[in-house]
């Protein structure tokens, strides 16, 4: 046993990044199921219905009534498929976008534990690359073979046509999604995504404003942002640019002849790249983990714990007046952790500065999920001809446009 | 035994296993597939050497523009699998016995020239040392080979252009 610990020891570098990546893994998968439920909620509450609301109190158990469905659903395979092809299209697609999420930091400071008496300190993200920018970039130009495989691989017309849209239309908004994000590059000078936060830390404008890149330097990215959004709702075939796969919903889409879990994988995937783009959208353009806030309103510090002890007075109040006994237990149950966690963040404060960083980088990537969310349920979807004249004639010109502004503010102004 | 070379053996088969299956697969997707390998492969070996920036862009252009590309032809041509052909006689007499030879001298230039020559210089091997490298010294091939990419781009304009 002693034995087995030296080892661990020896190596603890690779121990604590594999039980890092297991954590990370865990987590965002479970983020992914009740990410598929809050966007039925959304859209539901946008159409003035409810959504899911029997599986569970509120739907909240139809995440596992969805993936047990998938498991257990037929998986028919067509005739005449390329079974690698067909089996590793999906595979890919999802290992590709949750690896992309390795790069992602989360908060400033990095976190000390001792075990055993030893103490480890590791950041809070998993790697910290000198090219985390570019590693993520690579990895948006490798997920277009999940798609256009797919397509090709069910051996059928429709998939064939509907993968060959989508992959070109991720292809097309690649471009303007990499140039709108070299003006962020340039103001930080680095692509080191720890670097491009920590370069917008700090208050402007008599310290009234917080110095993130949209509206700080020598030339605020508005237009930066605009163009990485629109690129980044483009290359995760959301709404409105989703035509590709909302023909799966009427005729077909690359998606047609891959049944339960395959399918799941397809659709994990696709919400792991929103994740994943809403976490870069904050790095890059929104501080990451800085608060909006000065430093000298120490007052912000206890939003966290407030916001934790509205939501668990809020679930104790209505988890009572449920008719149901699951409502009348869990509910008010959950209610009850969420108030003694917000009490123990007051009481215990070193945890209640750690997490400062983490809570504000987390807020902002709902915000961009739910703005993601709120889109789809509004906006209705472009044609392809619209669509990818919108990615060539507009986005490219005004992305490239941005470049030349940002490098001409720095120039006559200088960085900072 | 070090992890580098341990990390690099991993790459190098990688590599030598995806050009394997490159040339012996039936299907020319599983080709281009493997091929695809060989690339990451590549840009691993590249991230080794301490070239970040080679290796990401590797991963980008090629792995995902070129190779896209390569899928695109493959899938919108149909190719279907290749027939068993038989194979030349003379091939399968005297193909790996040359093999071998031709790996043999390979390997015999590499050892000999690898002991004599010192190591490069690693001015080249950050994104820092690179733009300048390239926007300073080398401004003049680099403009020329903007000028061939736009040949190629006027060409595909020519030819998709439709008659009136």
């Amino acid at each position: 046993m002693n034995h087995i610990i030296d080892i661990l020891l020896q190596h603890s570098f690779f121990v604590i990044a594999l039980v890092k990546c297991a954590l990370l893994l865990f987590i965002i998968l479970t983020v992914l199921a009740y990410l598929s439920l809050f966007e039925r909620k959304v859209l539901a509450h946008i159409q003035s219905r409810w959504g899911p609301y029997r599986v569970g109190p509120h739907g909240l158990l139809q995440p596992l009534a969805d993936g047990l469905k998938f498991l257990f659903k037929e998986d028919p395979m067509p005739a005449g498929v390329d079974r690698f092809v067909f089996l590793l299209a999906p595979f890919l697609s999802l290992a590709l976008a949750l690896t992309s999420l390795a790069v992602i930091p989360f908060g400033p400071e990095p976190l000390r534990f001792t075990i055993l008496g030893h103490t480890f300190v590791t950041s809070l993200g998993i790697v910290d690359l000198n090219i985390g920018l570019l590693v993520l970039f690579s990895i948006t130009a490798l997920g277009v073979y999940g798609v256009a495989l797919a397509g090709w691989a069910s051996n059928s017309k429709y998939p064939l046509l509907g993968g060959l849209r989508s992959s070109a239309q991720m292809m097309s908004y690649e471009l303007a999604l990499t140039m709108s994000v070299v003006g962020v590059i340039l103001m930080a000078g680095s692509f080191n995504l720890r670097e491009i936060v920590t370069a917008q830390e700090g208050r402007m404008f008599f310290g009234l404003l917080p110095r993130w890149n949209i509206i700080a330097g020598p030339f605020p990215q508005l237009i930066g942002f605009f163009c990485y959004f629109v690129a980044a709702i483009a290359e995760t075939n959301r709404a409105p640019f989703d035509l590709p796969e909302a023909e799966s919903e009427l005729v077909a889409g690359f998606n047609t002849e891959y049944a339960s879990f395959k399918f799941a994988m397809f659709f994990m995937g696709e919400y792991a790249n929103m994740i994943t783009v809403s976490c870069l959208a904050t790095i890059m353009f929104f501080g990451g983990w800085t608060s909006p806030f000065p430093a000298t309103w120490s007052f912000t510090h206890f939003i966290p714990s407030a916001i934790l002890a509205l939501l668990g007075i809020f679930l104790l109040i209505d988890g009572i007046r449920y008719e149901t006994i699951l409502g009348k237990l869990v509910l008010p149950g959950v209610g009850t952790v969420l108030c003694v966690l917000s009490g123990l963040l007051l009481f215990f404060a070193p945890v209640n500065a750690y997490i400062q960083g983490p809570f504000w980088f987390l807020s902002k990537v709902f915000v961009f999920i739910f703005f993601y969310v709120w889109m789809r349920g509004t906006l209705p979807r472009f044609r392809y001809d619209q669509l990818m004249a919108i990615g060539w004639k507009i986005l490219l010109p005004l992305s490239i446009a941005n470049v030349l502004l940002t490098s001409l503010g720095i120039l006559k102004w200088g960085l900072r | 035994m070090t992890p580098v070379l341990i990390v690099f053996f991993v790459l190098a088969a990688l590599a030598v296993l995806g050009a394997v299956t490159l040339i012996a697969a039936r299907h020319p997707i599983h080709s281009a597939l493997a091929l695809i390998v060989v690339m990451v492969a590549l840009a691993g070996l590249y991230l080794l050497q301490g070239a970040e920036f080679v290796a990401a862009v590797q991963i980008i252009v090629y792995g995902g523009a070129i190779m896209v590309l390569f899928v695109f032809v493959i899938m919108l041509l149909n190719a279907g699998e290749e027939e068993r052909t038989s194979v030349s006689r003379i091939a399968r007499i005297a193909g790996i016995p040359l093999a071998l030879a031709l790996s043999g001298f390979l390997a015999a230039a590499v050892l000999r020239f690898s002991q004599a020559a010192p190591q490069a210089p690693v001015a080249a091997s950050s994104t820092r040392g690179l733009s300048l490298l390239l926007f300073r010294e080398f401004v003049f091939p680099f403009e020329l080979t903007s000028f061939l990419i736009l040949v190629a781009i006027l060409g595909a304009l020519v030819l998709a252009q439709r008659e009136n």
